[in-house]
């Protein structure tokens, strides 16, 4: 079964889209949504330094990434403003990435297959270590659900129980650079950051509590993941972009229901 | 027997500027007391050092071992993306069961809002839940930063009147920052008035009528704080030079009046 490329497609994109949904939804309500974007950026370095070193890109996306996020944690901390901070990392680091990429030599490089991914030809053992990504980001979301949750909440209330709040940071900092490093070849660097907050996004309207909405935007990754490639072997587009328009059809969707439900509620309100 | 707190010259600084300045206070098991000063005065900050949210400068701070902290913040911004109801809020970081959430809930007159979503809660719901939440964790001792914010008079009476319910039922200590003078006077064993340090601490009555308290709110202060002293005028009989403080207030209202 595993031997017919879009049956590998589609488990590597569910893959994805169910460990970026919970993580996406924390990145949400932590507004750290140009977090996501600068870690995946950086992800171009990964790529340029891991055939640099001869690495597997996996490794050399996923150190690239963690120092990222590590770095942007700490500045953060010393009183950078978080938008112009993740902005100047973000930006350079993709220039740095694709000037490092043009210096080496001998290999040519599909940049192409990096920035938008390259889902249709995800082998056997990218498949393993895609899910062995999500699973050991999902188990780790699992087990510091509560702290993060707390700490997401407000880092006061956090210390106050005996949580620190940094350490849940670090945590969520390497669950996104994990994800960013599995999901490289699926989506692309580009749209890494899509897929963790479209989904979330769109399942807002949806949920009363924190576990109901990453379990919609859970669903709502599944269904863009596969659909959208499902999708790009009807209309012929390339599948990374498709999975993420998809997304981007639901939140509209969403957004569209929950306009319209707020309208009859305030409408019944009037009534009354 | 120990002291659940014990803080000895404690220095802290944020954004580069030293917010207290060597602040010393001990804290009972089972006493109820209050930290007033004007704003910025660091009374918020003293209450994140003591949870460990702000690391001390100098000086020490020393807790009752396994000592088990209530905190109610003095802003808890709550993200609109995140969806959170009263329920969900209550089991955070330790889950409880429904029984015990109910109960918590109804203890603060907040009983029926599990359902509710924090972010449509009222003001003064919204600070009942905060309160429901830290009671859940069997505290022994309960902080609560300016906890009656947006409590309307005899809600805010009613819950100072809860805080000493609680400290009886639960054995707990107190220690709360407030602006409500007048009232706070009234529900506290001891006062601490603080301005990067303890200026003048002791029972009530004797705070409010140190030199170093009127320094701090002698003037620009005619709405409660006169109503205050105007009560303790004619109990205790001392002290003369409120009249100060009440013409400004006269004079205040007669220019509303002409215009
Ligand atoms: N995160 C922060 N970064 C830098 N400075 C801060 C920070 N929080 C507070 N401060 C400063 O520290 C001082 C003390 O603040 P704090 O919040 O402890 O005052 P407060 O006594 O609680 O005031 P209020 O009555 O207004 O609540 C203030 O001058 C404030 O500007
Ligand atoms: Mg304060």
């Amino acid at each position: 079964m595993l031997d017919d490329f879009l049956v590998r497609a589609a488990l590597a994109g569910l893959g994805v889209g169910l460990a970026a949904a919970p993580l996406g939804c924390l990145v949400v309500w932590r507004r750290m949504a140009y977090f996501g974007d600068a870690t995946a950026h950086a992800a171009i370095l990964g790529v340029a330094l891991s055939l640099a070193f001869d690495m597997s890109i996996f490794t050399g996306v996923l150190v690239v990434a963690l120092s990222m996020a590590l770095l942007v944690s700490t500045l953060s901390g010393r009183g950078y403003a978080m938008d112009t901070l993740l902005g100047v990392m973000a930006h350079s680091a993709i220039a740095f990435g694709l000037v490092a990429v043009s210096f080496v030599s001998g290999v040519r490089i599909d940049l192409m297959a990096y920035l938008f991914g390259d889902i249709l030809a995800v082998g056997k053992s990218d498949l393993l270590v895609i899910w062995g990504g999500a699973a050991l980001v999902l188990g780790l979301l699992c087990w510091r659900w509560q702290a993060l949750l707390t700490a997401t909440l407000n880092p006061d209330l956090a210390r106050a129980s005996g949580i620190d709040p940094e350490r849940e940071r670090l945590v969520l900092t390497l669950a996104l650079a994990l994800v960013v490093a599995v999901a490289i070849k699926v989506v692309g660097t580009l749209l890494i950051a899509a897929m963790l907050l479209i989904p979330a996004a769109a399942a807002r309207p949806f949920a009363r509590t924190p576990e109901a909405m990453a379990l919609v935007a859970a669903v709502f990754g599944a269904v863009s993941a596969l659909g959208g490639l499902q999708a790009s072997l009807w209309f012929d587009t390339p599948t990374g972009p498709s999975v993420v328009c998809l997304a981007a059809v639901i939140f509209l969707g969403a957004s569209l229901v929950d306009v319209l439900r707020r309208a009859a509620q305030g409408g019944g309100s009037q009534a009354k | 027997m120990t002291a659940l707190i014990e803080l000895r010259g404690a220095r802290a600084k944020l954004g580069g500027r030293e917010v207290l300045t060597g602040v010393d206070m001990r804290l009972e098991r089972g006493e109820i007391v209050t930290i007033v000063g004007p704003n910025g005065s660091g009374k918020s900050t003293l209450m994140r050092v003591i949870i460990g949210a702000v690391p001390l400068q100098g000086g020490s701070l020393t807790k009752a071992p396994g000592l088990r902290i209530g905190y109610v913040p003095q802003k808890l911004q709550i993200d609109p993306t995140l969806p959170l109801s009263v329920r969900r809020f209550l089991s955070l970081p330790a889950r409880v069961s429904d029984g015990a959430a109910a109960e918590a809930l109804d203890h603060v007159g907040g009983a029926g809002l599990e359902g509710r979503q924090m972010a449509d809660l009222s003001g003064g719901q919204f600070q009942r839940v905060l309160l429901a939440r830290a009671l859940l964790r069997r505290p022994d001792l309960l902080i609560l930063d300016e906890a009656t914010q947006g409590l309307d008079q005899p809600g805010s009476a009613r819950f100072y009147r809860l805080i000493e319910q609680l400290r009886q039922e639960l054995g707990c200590a107190v220690l709360m920052v407030s602006h409500e003078l007048h009232v706070v006077m009234a529900a506290s064993d001891r006062v601490l008035c603080l301005n990067g340090h303890v200026c003048c601490e002791g029972a009530p009555e004797h705070v409010a009528s140190a030199p170093e308290y009127r320094a701090l709110f002698g003037s620009g202060t005619q709405g409660a704080l006169a109503l205050y002293r105007h009560q303790h005028d004619h109990d205790h009989g001392a002290g003369c030079d409120h009249d100060h403080d009440h013409d400004p207030a006269h004079h205040h209202q007669e220019g509303h009046t002409d215009a």
